[in-house]
């Protein structure tokens, strides 16, 4: 499963930079989103994978770390994910405006050559 | 704790007088002037203190364990520097209340000048070289602003950005000059270093030091070959001049030679430096303001030659001349400080500052005239008068080190030499301004002065004529202190009286006064008072200056054009590629390899999985520029792949979060996928291109090595044994401490209860942000179309007209019933995930996203008008509101005197309902709930209502606006 999911945050990653060198804004939109999967993954990755073991306490003395996959890097990649909506949220907006402004939606503001 | 509020007094003095009302003229007059004189009283109650050789010393710890705190440490020299500093303050403050006009904003002007003095004073008092600095260039700042107080002025602007370059310059000289000499010493401590001057002088960095601290000195007293800013300075009010450019701010670097006197004095490199510098610009100053047109101009010159004079005695490693220095910094500050006055007072009544047009003032303003020729005569060295007693010093401490450094002649000829210039021009200045005929064409009709205007330059006359006549019961017992306490052992010999006999100094003072008064006269005769300065004209430093300048900033132009790209795929791409080569670097020891941990087998549904996500992935790659709607599905595609991993890998919180995330998302760019431009035609000819397909291939490998990368990262982590992290600490206390079952949730909004706060206030600003960016939005003109559904289904009118009935007109009607029945199970399950979250997987996170996406779909069903009239949504208040709670549930721990997000709870029983556990957790939840779906909410709603904009108001053209952007580019 490891080198499986490795793999997965690989092409994601790539995915998003190929994106991200790309020449317009929508491109590099979907890219920011590839990409933030891909670090979401890799964060969460550290807790390392465990199935069948959410961290939900089910008896009141079952407190041992072991019997739980690791809370932290949930936590922290909850937190990611929110803020990732609301960049992703201001880039798209900001993307409009700048094709509003520009007449053009290159992400340097004006086509190349011109 | 006296000294610290000598210097903190002005500053709270300047921040008031910052804050009056722009007519405060009064007011801001009587805060400054009352400031200064407390000054000057608290500076005076520690003369007892100083007088016998103490020290006073006052500090305030900052971070003690780093040795650093605010030091102020008063002597002798410190005591009378201050004093001087502050008497003169009050004095400039009192006639700056007449001189400034009412239209001028003259609280601003005070403010500045008191946070000028408190630099000052922080300067004469500090116990610390870098505090030193600190302040030294905050009297840069202040100068800056003071000399360009009317902005609207071209060449206030010029003389201000000119003296700040310079004494900037010199300042982070002196900056480099002091880290070094803290360096030598091992303290930045006065005290200390004042004592290490063997072990200064005999360091091989000694000469690189020195330099730097001279220039640091030089740049600030306006000396050769920096002089040039002192007369572009006079752009100021006058009594800036008068304060800041002639009795303290350019004493600061002679003061500062004086302070450092004991440990960098009595080399041959100190000799020559500062002597050469001081004779050159004694030399140059004296005789450049003999040719003026300018009253002010005069005195700017005179500034630098009397500086340079002093710069010149503290050269001379003699410590006669250093008493000299010191004896004259305090006569040429009273002299010079009311003849500025009197050149303003002249200014003020006639209008102009123009020697050519004024004459014979001596009629008009009889009692300025007496004033300002007592000062002028000062200035020249006149017997019975403070210059007189400052140049015997100084002919005779010039005899002195002649013979020491084998220039017998040079040195006197030099010193004589500029006194003759000296006296011409301070001869000049009272001839020409006041005497001869009534000037006839003036702007304004000459008549003397107000009182208080005349007051302050009248008392430093006053001061001159008492210290020229009785000099050892005046200033003696001062210079006395003050010289102590610099050479720290018995005063040398000298002799303050006005009369010692017939002395060669006593003979170069008449030599001077005949030859100042012959070579007036033959300027005249000739008709040679107004031309250019003869010789020096056409040397000009400041064309040197303004060539460096330009030279700088074409570098600098060069430089950026050189480096950086104001394109963003080059940035971009360099960020990845220096991220690639920083981890290659990192993992060179074998980091790449995989660890030890068994691999677990892998599940054939989970590739499975994979395989699509994937194909979603670098589908969404290849598709994002021609097929934007496809590209936008597989990118959702690999989004539920990744939440499914999550729920795959234990994590139930994170693939609920993810997946309604999923969902908002895909709709908010959908919504925005409108206002795109059309789809670019595939070009097959420019895509074949040589270089297109270089920068294809290159991004390609790019990419494919950062996916390797990455993948190769999470591959050698996932094999290594996980550390033992802060895990077992939030197992073991969830439920006893947090009273919570679902870890991770409790961690969000209890133990890290304050990351969670600050992230919804800031998805909160964002959604404002994205509210108030679309509030000035304008599509551009080809998006402006109503889509083909849309028109082919109903014209806008009818869409219009639908607004009041029951259900939405149109093709939409069925889905419109079902999604209004969805509305309250949505909003139920939402509260459900709310309220089990801190137990089971949910929370205020998942609970907002879910009715956040109930809402969009009616409108996205309804469409905006016909939801907008049945239901009215406040997002914004909704945001309020749940940050609002947010910050209650935090502060309800203050009442039990815990910290804040303290996690309270209350265990109530209620008839009827039973047992209720109420946790401020829970209210806390709520508020990341209401913030969520008010943030969401608002910024949907807000991109969704361009549709109805854009058909309501014809945009300017994208043109137009284009060019207002350029414009406004190149503007700033």
């Amino acid at each position: 499963m490891e080198v499986l999911y490795s793999l997965a945050i690989g092409i994601l990653a790539g995915s998003g930079v190929w994106l991200l060198l790309r020449p317009r804004t929508f491109q590099l939109l979907l890219g920011i989103s590839l990409l933030s999967y891909a670090t979401n993954l890799f964060i969460f990755g550290m807790g390392r994978l465990a199935t069948y073991k959410p961290p939900i306490i089910t008896t009141d003395n079952a407190t041992d770390a072991a019997l739980y996959a690791d809370p932290v890097p949930q936590a922290l990649v909850l937190t990611a994910i929110v803020i990732g909506f609301a960049t992703t949220a201001l880039f798209l907006v900001v993307l409009l405006a700048l094709r509003g402004l520009s007449g053009t939606d290159h992400v340097d503001g004006r086509e190349p050559g011109s | 704790m006296t000294l610290t509020l000598i210097v903190f007094l002005p500053f709270i003095g300047s921040l008031c007088a910052a804050l009056l009302p722009a007519r405060a003229r009064n007011t801001a007059g009587w805060l400054a002037g009352t400031v200064a004189l407390v000054c000057v009283a608290l500076v005076w109650t520690h003369y007892q203190d100083v007088a016998g050789g103490g020290v006073v010393r006052a500090s305030i710890p900052w971070l003690p364990q780093y040795g650093l705190e605010l030091y102020f440490r008063m002597d002798g020299f410190g005591w009378l520097f201050a004093l001087l500093v502050a008497f003169i303050g009050a004095l400039v403050v009192l006639y700056a209340r007449y001189y400034m006009s009412p239209e001028d904003p003259v609280p601003r002007f005070f403010a500045f000048l008191l946070a000028f003095m408190g630099a000052m004073l922080g300067i004469v008092l500090s116990g610390n070289l870098i505090q030193l600095v600190v302040f030294w260039e905050l009297t840069s700042l202040t100068s800056f602003m003071l000399i360009g107080y009317w902005y609207h002025l071209e060449h206030a602007r010029r003389g201000a950005r000119m003296a700040l370059i310079v004494t900037v310059f010199g300042g982070f000289c002196l900056l480099l000059g002091v880290l070094m000499l803290g360096e030598i010493v091992g303290s930045y401590d006065l005290d200390e270093v004042l004592t290490a001057g063997d072990l200064i002088r005999a360091h091989p960095w000694y000469a690189s030091m020195l330099v730097l601290v001279i220039l640091g000195a030089l740049t600030k007293s306006a000396q050769f070959p920096f002089h040039f800013w002192l007369p572009h300075a006079m752009s100021a009010p006058t009594p800036v001049s008068a304060y800041l450019h002639s009795a303290t701010m350019v004493k600061a670097g002679v003061f500062l030679l004086a302070r450092m006197w004991p440990s960098l004095a009595g080399t041959e490199l100190w000799f020559w430096l500062i002597c050469t510098a001081g004779g050159l610009s004694l030399l140059i100053g004296a005789f450049s303001a003999t040719f003026q047109r300018d009253t002010k101009g005069v005195l700017a010159y005179s500034t630098i030659s009397h500086l340079g004079l002093i710069t010149m005695l503290l050269g001379m490693n003699s410590e006669l001349g250093l008493i000299a220095a010191i004896f004259h910094m305090m006569n040429h500050a009273t002299f010079k400080a009311s003849l500025f006055m009197a050149a303003g007072i002249v200014q003020h009544e006639t209008g102009t500052r123009d020697m050519s047009r004024l004459s014979g003032l001596r009629y008009a303003m009889p009692v300025t005239t007496v004033v300002a020729t007592v000062a002028a005569a000062a200035m020249a060295g006149v017997p019975l008068l403070n210059g007189f007693l400052s140049k015997e010093m100084f002919f005779s401490a010039a005899i002195v080190a002649g013979d020491l450094s084998g220039m017998r002649f040079t040195l006197p000829a030099v010193a004589t030499l500029a006194s003759v210039f000296s006296v011409a021009y301070s001869l000049r200045f009272i001839h020409q301004v006041f005497f001869g005929p009534p000037a006839t064409d003036l702007p304004r009709e000459p008549r003397e002065p107000l009182r208080g205007m005349l007051l302050p330059s009248a008392l430093l006359v006053l001061a001159c004529l008492l210290v020229g006549i009785f000099p050892s019961r005046t200033l003696g017992p001062f210079l006395e202190v003050a010289g102590l306490s610099i050479l720290g052992k018995a005063m040398p010999e000298y002799q303050l009286a006005v009369w010692h006999g017939f002395t060669p100094p006593l003979i170069m003072s008449f030599i001077a006064l005949a030859g100042g008064i012959v070579f007036y006269r033959s300027l005249v005769r000739r008709g040679q008072t107004m031309v250019p300065t003869p010789l020096l004209s056409r040397v000009d430093a400041r064309r040197v200056y303004d060539l460096i300048n330009v030279g700088i900033v074409r570098g600098a132009g060069g430089l950026d054009r050189l480096l950086f790209s104001r394109r963003l795929q080059p940035q971009l791409l360099l960020v990845v590629c220096v991220a690639l080569v920083a981890a290659w670097v990192a993992l060179q020891g074998g980091g790449w390899s995989r660890g030890s941990v068994p691999l677990t087998p892998v599940d054939p549904l989970f590739a499975l999985l994979w395989v699509a996500g994937a194909s979603c992935a670098i589908g969404a790659a290849l598709q994002a520029k021609f097929h934007r709607l496809a590209a936008l599905i597989m990118l959702g595609g690999a989004g539920l792949v990744t939440c499914l991993t999550f729920a795959w890998f234990s994590a139930p919180d994170l693939a609920l979060t993810q997946i309604s995330v999923e969902v908002v998302t895909i709709v908010l760019i959908l919504l925005g996928l409108r206002w795109l431009p059309q789809r670019i035609a595939f070009d097959d000819a420019r895509r074949r291109t040589l270089r297109a397909r270089a920068r294809r291939s290159r991004d390609a490998i790019v990419a494919v090595a950062a996916g390797v990368g990455v993948a190769g990262l999470a591959f050698a982590a996932l094999t290594r044994p996980a550390a033992q992290g802060l895990a077992a600490f939030f197992v073991e206390n969830a439920l006893a401490e947090g009273g919570g079952r679902n870890i991770v949730n409790v961690i969000l909004v209890d133990f890290r209860g304050f990351d969670t706060f600050g992230e919804i206030t800031v998805v909160s600003m964002v959604a404002l942000t994205v509210y108030a960016m679309l509030r000035r939005f304008r599509p551009a003109p080809e998006s402006m179309e109503v889509p083909r559904a849309q028109r082919e289904d109903l014209a806008r009118d009818r869409l219009m007209e639908g607004v009041n009935e029951l259900l939405p007109p149109g093709y939409m009607k069925i889905p419109a019933v079902l999604v209004r029945l969805l509305l309250p199970m949505a909003a139920l399950v939402s509260i459900y995930f709310l309220l089990r979250g801190h137990n089971a997987p949910g929370g205020g996170f998942v609970g907002g996203l879910v009715m956040a996406t109930a809402l969009i779909t009616q409108y996205m069903v309804g469409g905006t008008l016909w939801v907008e009239a049945h239901i009215r949504i406040h997002p914004q208040v909704l945001v309020s509101f749940g940050l609002l709670a947010a910050a209650i549930a935090g502060m309800s721990a203050w009442f039990v005197s815990m910290q804040f997000l303290d996690a309270q709870a209350v265990d109530l029983h209620l008839p009827l309902i039973g047992d209720l556990h109420l946790s401020s957790v829970l209210l806390f939840d709520l508020g990341v709930y209401l913030s969520v779906v008010g943030a969401t909410v608002l910024m949907l709603i807000a991109l969704a209502h361009q549709s109805l904009r854009s058909a309501r108001k014809v945009p300017e053209p994208a043109e137009q606006n284009l060019s207002a952007a350029v414009a406004s580019e190149a503007v700033s």
